[in-house]
């Protein structure tokens, strides 16, 4: 595994624990944590608290019959399903991204957007955008119009800004205020996944970045 | 402190994964092996893990009928205070506990306590019911039966979770509303953020324990 730098924020985690978040963020979030073990932890660490919340919930009343029915399902059903053992399929694209992409980065269909430029978007629920973008090596990302919260993980190659430097597996948080000139590193063209939250969005995603902001 | 580790040694010698184990943890000496601590109301509380485990290995039908009478009623509340009617909560009760018993094989007492276990496939089944969508998940760490987990890894996060659940429930009762409500989804996330002070860190810590074994076990294959 290589080092990871640039890591997800709390308030992220929670929400991605929590199932509040919109698709295309919770997309990006299961990519990272795929790259990342620190991240995993720390969301495996927080479906703790929503067990324990589980846990303390006051009982509910079931139907009649209900664990009948419930058993009539198990008894019906095939073997086990067996443990998930599912290799990386991919060396670029982990697997929850692969589900989106056709299952594989040559599947990707990019369009130009300028200076060499390609993005392709992924398809996910209205209320935040996904996109792969494709950055040959040594070019400045165009301003691709994100006008409020923007997650930019690295999955190949790497990129620079004022923020730092960001190789795979990092992902750089950003909101709109954050005036930043990203440039594709001179080694291998750079794969991004972007996520910008939709106009709708816009205040709630954004505040997400603030407690990364204020540091 | 160093008393509790003599005990939990004892007990790492043996596999996990067979059900004498189970039974054994079970059983009365559980209790001996068990550290002095301060009586709380659960202390009698049935080991759930260990439930799920003889579910998983012996697809035993009297674990699970004890495991849905736990946990059945309590997913059940859990969906409808994050907006489901009772009809559909009902109905989505029995896929979720139908859920824990076909994916059983897939729980790991090292990474998750039963009741964190089945809180993930109740709430990917709110996202999918609610919200009709997919919630994209992590990449599974690829193991198998060289990479047994540690007992010693599984006592110490059934340990801290317990902790987290008696930390959660002291909480100010105003404080812990906050928390049920973000997981319930009535709440953003920002609202939530005060919800720090709790013991995550240390569960963080085993979880990350435990996932570099597994990957130390990976490599040397």
């Amino acid at each position: 595994m290589t080092t990871i730098r640039h890591h997800l924020t709390d308030d992220l985690i929670m929400g991605y624990s929590a199932g509040t978040l919109p698709e295309a963020v919770n997309l990006i979030i299961a990519t990272h944590v795929s790259l990342c073990d620190d991240c995993r932890a720390a969301v495996e660490a927080h479906d703790a608290l929503g067990g324990a919340v589980l846990d303390g919930t006051e009982a509910a009343k079931l139907d009649e019959g209900c664990l009948d029915a419930t058993l009539a399902m198990i008894r019906a059903m095939d073997t086990p399903a067996p443990r998930d053992i599912q290799m990386p399929q991919d060396p670029v694209a982990p697997g929850p991204l692969l589900d989106y992409i056709g299952g594989s980065l040559d599947a990707v269909k990019w369009r130009p957007v300028g200076m060499g430029v390609k993005q392709a978007i992924l398809k996910t629920s209205p209320d935040a955008t996904a996109r792969l973008l494709y950055i040959p090596a040594g070019t400045a990302m165009p301003d691709h119009g994100h006008r409020g919260l923007e997650l930019t993980l690295v999955l190949q190659g790497a990129f620079q800004d004022d923020e730092g430097y960001f190789a795979r597996g990092d992902i750089e948080i950003a909101d709109a205020d954050l005036h930043h000139t990203p440039v594709a590193d001179i080694t291998q063209d750079c794969i991004c996944l972007a996520v910008t939250d939709a106009p709708l969005r816009l205040k709630g995603l954004a505040r997400l970045a603030q407690p990364f902001l204020n540091i | 402190m160093f008393g509790a580790t003599e005990p939990l040694d004892t007990r790492d010698a043996t596999p996990i994964a067979t059900a004498p184990i189970t039974r054994h943890v079970r059983g009365n000496d559980r209790d001996k092996a068990k550290p002095v601590t301060t009586g709380t109301a659960d202390e009698n509380a049935p080991d759930w893990a260990a439930v799920l485990i003889r579910i998983r290995d012996d697809r035993d039908e009297a674990a699970f009928v004890a495991l849905f009478q736990h946990f059945a009623p309590r997913v059940k509340a859990f969906l409808m205070r994050s907006g489901a009617d009772a009809a559909q909560a009902e109905e989505c009760v029995q896929d979720v506990m139908a859920t824990v018993w076909q994916k059983a094989a897939q729980f790991d007492p090292t990474r998750a306590s039963a009741a964190t276990w089945i809180f993930t496939i109740a709430r990917n089944r709110r996202i999918d019911a609610l919200r009709r969508q997919k919630r994209p998940e992590p990449e599974d760490l690829p193991w198998g039966p060289e990479a047994e987990p540690h007992q010693e890894d599984r006592l110490g996060l059934q340990q801290e979770t317990k902790h987290l659940g008696e930390a959660l429930a002291s909480l100010p009762a105003k404080q812990r509303d906050l928390i049920e409500k973000a997981y319930f989804g009535d709440l953003t996330h920002t609202e939530i953020a005060e919800a720090t002070g709790l013991p995550l860190g240390t569960i963080k810590s085993r979880i990350r324990l435990a996932l570099q074994r597994l990957r130390h076990a990976m490599d040397r294959k």
